[in-house]
C-alpha cells in the first residue's frame, strides 16, 4: 500500500527507512497530481518490499516539502539513507520511475 | 461538439487527420507553425517519393492543401490551454474555443522551451511551467513571468490572485497585450541563484524574484503535460498501443511520443492514432458515461 506520509511518521518511514523509498510530493488541489496515483499503485504492487511508495501532501506537511525545496508538484524524489538521490518534476510513467529508482 | 481536434498540423497531425476523414470522422485541426521543419534549411532527401530533394516547409504546405482538399478544417492558430471538464476536453487557442471528445497532441517537440542559462538547472527550483499547478507556493512573493502574448496573460491572470508582486519580461520580443504589472523588455542573460531560484538578469540589470513562470509563445507538448499530468519518460509522452496517454481520449502522436524524429515515422504515428481515436470514440457512443 502507498504510505501516507505526516509530520510525525515522516522521520520513521522515510529517513530511517532500510529500503529506498520513492515520495511523490503531491496536493489535492493539483490536479495533474492525480494522474499520477494509479502509476503510484501499480508501482507499489510490483515492487512490494523492495521499494517504500509513499505520498506527501505538500499543505498537510509545508515544513517538509520545504525543507527540500518543493516548489513545482508533482515533485518525485528518491531518498536512500535519509538522503534525496534523485528528484524529478511531472507526472512520469511507470517505466520513467523505475529508471529513477535504477531498477 | 467536435468528435476529435488534432493539435499540430505536421507529418503526425496531417496523416492522422486524413486516415479519420476516410473513416467518417471529421476532425479539425489546429497548427501554428511548421515546428521542427521550419527551421531546417537543408532539403528533405529521405521521405519517400520525392525524386528530388524537398523543402520541409514546401512537405508541411502540401499536407495542409491534401488535408483541406478532403474537406478537413485546418486553422492556423495556437493553442494556449487544455482543459478537461465532464470528459471533454476545451481546447483554447489565441482566438476561440473549440469542446472535442478527443484530442490528439502531435505537436512535435520544442527542444527547450526558454533557451536561457539556468533554465534546466532551476527548473522545479523557482522555474515553473504551469500556474495552475505550482501557484500555490508563491503566495504573495516576488514573480517573473516570460512572455509576451495570451499565454503569459492567462498565466498572469492565475497568479494575480496569489501576489501583487509580478513583473512580466518579454525577454526582448514587443508586449502583444495589455497589462497592469511591470513590464520588463530587456532580454534575458540567465536566470540564477543558490538551491532556488534568486534573480533574474537582463542585458540592463539584475532583478530580485522568487519565481519565474515560463509562458513564451505558446505552451510546448513539456507544458501541456505539466497542465494535464500527462505521464512522460525522458521528455517525451508516453503513450500504449493505441497512442493513448494515461488520459483517457487524450492522444499523442509523432515527435513528441519520442523515437526516431523523421517524417516518415510521424505518418506512421499519425495512421495508427487515428485507428486508436476511431476506436476510443466508438466505445464511447456505446458507453457515453464512462471512460
Amino acid at each position: 500500500m502507498v504510505i501516507h506520509l505526516t509530520e510525525d511518521n515522516f522521520k520513521k518511514e522515510v529517513l530511517e527507512s532500510p529500503v529506498p523509498v520513492l515520495v511523490d510530493f503531491w496536493a489535492e488541489w493539483c490536479a495533474p497530481c492525480s494522474r499520477l496515483t494509479p502509476i503510484l499503485e501499480t508501482l507499489d504492487q510490483e515492487l512490494a518490499g523492495k521499494i517504500k511508495i509513499t505520498k506527501l501532501e505538500v499543505d498537510e506537511c509545508s515544513d517538509i516539502a520545504d525543507t527540500y525545496s518543493v516548489m513545482s508538484i508533482p515533485t518525485i524524489a528518491v531518498f536512500n539513507h535519509g538522503v534525496v538521490v534523485k528528484s524529478v518534476v511531472g507526472v512520469q510513467s511507470k517505466d520513467a520511475l523505475l529508471k529513477l529508482l535504477a531498477l | 461538439m467536435n468528435p476529435v481536434i488534432i493539435v499540430g498540423h505536421g507529418p503526425a497531425g496531417i496523416s492522422a487527420a486524413i486516415y479519420l476523414k476516410r473513416a467518417g470522422i471529421t476532425p479539425i485541426v489546429i497548427g501554428k507553425d511548421a515546428g521542427a521543419l521550419k527551421d531546417y534549411q537543408d532539403p528533405v532527401e529521405n521521405y519517400y517519393g520525392f525524386s528530388s530533394p524537398v523543402m520541409g516547409s514546401f512537405l508541411i504546405e502540401s499536407g495542409i492543401h491534401q488535408a483541406r482538399r478532403l474537406g478537413i478544417e485546418v486553422i492556423h492558430d495556437a493553442v494556449i490551454k487544455i482543459t478537461l471538464k465532464d470528459n471533454l476536453f476545451i481546447v483554447e487557442t489565441l482566438q476561440t474555443r473549440f469542446q472535442a471528445k478527443a484530442v490528439l497532441l502531435a505537436t512535435g517537440k520544442t527542444r527547450k522551451v526558454l533557451d536561457v542559462p539556468g533554465f534546466s538547472f532551476y527548473k522545479g527550483k523557482g522555474i515553473s511551467l504551469c500556474a495552475v499547478c505550482d501557484g500555490y507556493f508563491y503566495h504573495g512573493k516576488r514573480l517573473a513571468i516570460v512572455g509576451c502574448g495570451r499565454y503569459m496573460q492567462n498565466e498572469l491572470s492565475e497568479l494575480a490572485r496569489l501576489t501583487d508582486q509580478i513583473t512580466i519580461f518579454t525577454d526582448g520580443k514587443p508586449l502583444e497585450v495589455a497589462v497592469n504589472h511591470p513590464v520588463i523588455d530587456a532580454p534575458i542573460v540567465r536566470i540564477g541563484g543558490d538551491d532556488r531560484v534568486r534573480f533574474i538578469e537582463t542585458r540592463e540589470e539584475t532583478h530580485q524574484i522568487e519565481g519565474v513562470f515560463v509562458a513564451v509563445d505558446a505552451p510546448s507538448s513539456i507544458a501541456f503535460a505539466s497542465q494535464l499530468g500527462i505521464a512522460t519518460n525522458g521528455g517525451s509522452v508516453v503513450v500504449d498501443h493505441d497512442y493513448q496517454t494515461n488520459i483517457p481520449g487524450l492522444f499523442a502522436a509523432g515527435d513528441i511520443i519520442g523515437g526516431k524524429l523523421q517524417i516518415a515515422k510521424a505518418v506512421y504515428d499519425g495512421m495508427l492514432a487515428a485507428d486508436g481515436l476511431k476506436a476510443y470514440l466508438n466505445h464511447k457512443e456505446k458507453a457515453p458515461s464512462g471512460d
